[in-house]
């Protein structure tokens, strides 16, 4: 019978039913860090379980890590505290750690694909929720809770439910100036921040079929910001030529034989959906979150709604009617694991190239994770965004949640390239966040105000204010 | 683990409204700075409760000492959506919430609740807002969420509730920690794992 992708790695991985009617489902890859698998790890210790299958744990320290000065032990004190108890847990057990040290420390869902670890066919999970990132590969990756990752440690498995699959189609081609961040936050808006529940989603369409890996995984990282817990992009030959001789990939004949069965996961061309949604790409624009959830958004260009939620409004201070655009901007952040990578940071560094960062504003480039910030510097892209009065840091979450020392005071106002514009997400309870692609961040940035990309690139009439 | 049934919740209820309360809301991130789960609910709705205080219209519920006592919390719609920290549901279990009436919830969250042994168990719309007013105007109202007869009793009315069968009966058979139940019979998980080919080798 034909089936979707979902559905064979689910099928592939299935143990058995469960009394509760829930499937035992084998985890392929886990990756922990440091903020939510410590307790997990007492959860175990106080059990007396070992870890089931060590070498399919993979750790990294991403949510607290300074940016700035690295060197141990951290000034902060509890950041030192959450890292060590990590690595205590890691030689305890015998997981591999990914640490500062290692040259490939960063971003959980940054170094997973990177280092080829995330592949085809997978069932991945990670107690953070946009671990739905690595569904670009035609993985199967969903966040957990710490009660679960201590089910994985212990056991390699998952007490879950099956989704139901809704494949969204984006046809056409989206125009200059449109990036992949604006088709994620389209969807959201379309389909509402709780549109997802109860759903993986599959994307498709001749728009993500042309996206770079990296455009992929911005996508798929914000399905859950849709309530989708997992997203995917059937694999095709740009997955397996990106997978191609990363560390952890399968190498020469394997690599073959890898391919063969990656490319027999992909869904049917005839398989049911139980849900689909077309998309114009031709429709999008850039866009911009107004709110204070990532659904609510408008295009550069268009006014905040009529029907705005007044809570949102109240805490943003903006008003119904109101343009984005011409909205002042305190801080500039581009980073995450949505816009984190190398394809990222070029592309805000050809906009910023012979600019400056207005005055008033804060900006800093967080790469995504050492390997980027190493591959960044060796193609110059840290002097463009140091000359033009960018912070350039280390790798680390840093501003997209401000568990490190990097976060909005008071109620300023930020433009960022994460994923979260919740009330208090960038550390001020307070502070405003306003999200969209790191292009647009960037030429909000030079400009000290929200600006339409495709104007700031055409004219670079508003540089230099 | 010792197995405890959960068939019934009873006490005093804490009113929450509000659609999409995140659970970067619930327990904001700054928080999360701790390798332990300890102390948590002192920081339950922190930002949401100081921002209610400077509004001066109304004190949030979380911080007004008539609702200390409550064992069921009453939400809206996609209650606990976004990041998946199990820290939001443990700040509230440990604040002595047992269970949580509400229109709909993020699906991590409801996981993430359930192997705590917290029931999140939904009710229609109409329901919910009538035992949000109830919780409002008469805090020391009892209610019931009763698993087995799947209704949520309060004052002198009941109506019902719904809850997806195995998280039901994980609840009604003390199996919500889910540890045990995937320990058992570990040799399909070996073979399973055998046939998956980035396993065996390729
Ligand atoms: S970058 Fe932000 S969203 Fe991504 S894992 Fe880190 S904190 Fe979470």
């Amino acid at each position: 019978m034909p089936s979707t992708l979902f559905q064979k790695v689910w099928d592939a991985h299935s143990v058995r039913r469960l009394p509760t009617g829930q499937t035992q489902l084998f985890i392929g890859l886990h990756l922990i860090h440091e903020v939510t698998s410590p307790q997990a790890f007492d959860m175990l210790r106080a059990r007396g379980d070992r870890v089931a299958f060590p070498e399919r744990t993979i750790g990294t320290v991403d949510h607290i890590v300074p940016t700035k000065n690295q060197r141990r032990p951290f000034i902060d004190l509890k950041a030192e505290e959450m890292l060590s108890s990590l690595e205590r847990n890691c030689r305890e057990y015998g997981v591999q750690l990914l640490d500062l040290q290692s040259g490939q420390q960063g971003i959980v869902h940054v170094i997973g694909p990177e280092l080829g670890l995330t592949q085809p066919g997978m069932t991945i999970a990670c107690g953070d929720s946009h671990t739905s990132t690595h569904g670009a590969f035609g993985a199967i990756a969903f966040g957990i809770g710490t009660s679960q990752v201590r089910d994985v440690l212990a056991s390699q498995c998952l007490a879950i439910e099956p989704l139901k699959v809704r494949r969204i189609e984006v046809r056409g081609r989206p125009g200059a100036g449109v990036y992949a961040k604006d088709v994620i936050l389209t969807i959201i808006r379309r389909l509402g921040v709780n549109g997802g529940v109860g759903y993986a989603y599959e994307y498709g369409g001749e728009t993500i079929d042309r996206m770079s890996m990296d455009e992929r995984m911005t996508i798929c990282n914000m399905s859950i910001e849709g309530g989708a817990r997992v997203g995917y992009v059937n694999p095709d030959q740009k997955t397996y030529d990106y997978l191609q001789a990363r560390r952890f990939a399968p190498h020469g004949d394997a690599f073959e034989r890898a391919v063969r069965w990656w490319s027999s996961l992909a869904s049917d061309p005839d398989a049911a959906y139980d849900d689909r949604v077309v998309i114009d790409a031709a429709e999008i624009k850039p866009t911009v979150t107004w709110g204070i959830n990532p659904g609510e958004s408008v295009s550069v260009d268009e006014a905040i709604p009529a029907d705005a939620d007044s809570e949102a409004l109240a805490f943003m201070g903006v008003a119904r009617g109101q343009r984005v655009s011409g909205t002042p901007i305190d801080v500039a952040f581009i980073g995450s694991c949505t816009n984190g990578r190398l394809s990222d940071l070029r592309e805000a560094a050809r906009l910023v190239r012979g600019h400056h960062v207005a005055s008033h504003v804060k900006a800093l480039v967080v790469p995504g994770s050492q390997s980027v910030r190493a591959a960044a510097e060796r193609e110059g892209l840290d002097r463009v965004f140091t000359d033009a009065g960018f912070e350039w840091r280390g790798a680390g979450c840093s501003m997209c949640l401000a568990m490190n020392d990097d976060r909005l005071e008071g109620t300023q106002v930020c433009a960022s390239s994460s994923n979260r514009n919740f009330k208090g997400r960038q550390g001020s309870p307070t502070g405003r966040t306003l999200l969209m692609s790191p292009a647009m961040v960037a030429a909000a940035a030079i400009a000290g105000e929200i600006v339409d990309v495709r104007q700031f690139s055409a004219t670079e009439a508003v540089v230099g204010r | 683990m010792a197995v405890e049934r959960i068939q019934r919740v009873s006490g005093t209820a804490l009113p929450v409204r509000g659609d999409n309360i995140d659970t970067d809301r619930i327990i904001p991130a700054r928080f999360l700075r701790s390798v332990s789960f300890e102390g948590l609910e002192t920081h339950l709705f922190e930002d949401d409760c100081r921002e209610a205080a400077a509004r001066e219209s109304n004190s949030h519920p979380a911080a007004n000492p008539i609702f200390a006592p409550a064992t069921v919390m009453i939400v809206n719609r996609n209650f606990g959506c976004g990041s998946s920290r199990e820290h939001a549901p443990q700040a509230i279990r440990r604040r002595g919430i047992r269970a949580i009436v509400g229109e709909s919830y993020s699906e991590i969250f409801f996981g993430n609740a359930t192997a705590l042994g917290m029931p999140c168990v939904s009710a229609a719309p109409d329901v919910v807002s009538a035992l949000l007013d109830l919780a409002e105007t008469m805090p020391s109202t009892e209610f019931v969420v009763d698993l087995q007869s799947m209704t949520v009793t309060a004052g002198d009315s009941t109506r019902p509730i719904a809850l997806p069968a195995p998280a039901r009966d994980a609840f009604l058979t003390g199996t919500w920690d889910a540890t045990g139940l995937l320990l058992s019979d570990f040799d399909e998980v070996y073979a399973v794992a055998e046939r998956l080919p980035y396993i065996s080798g390729w």
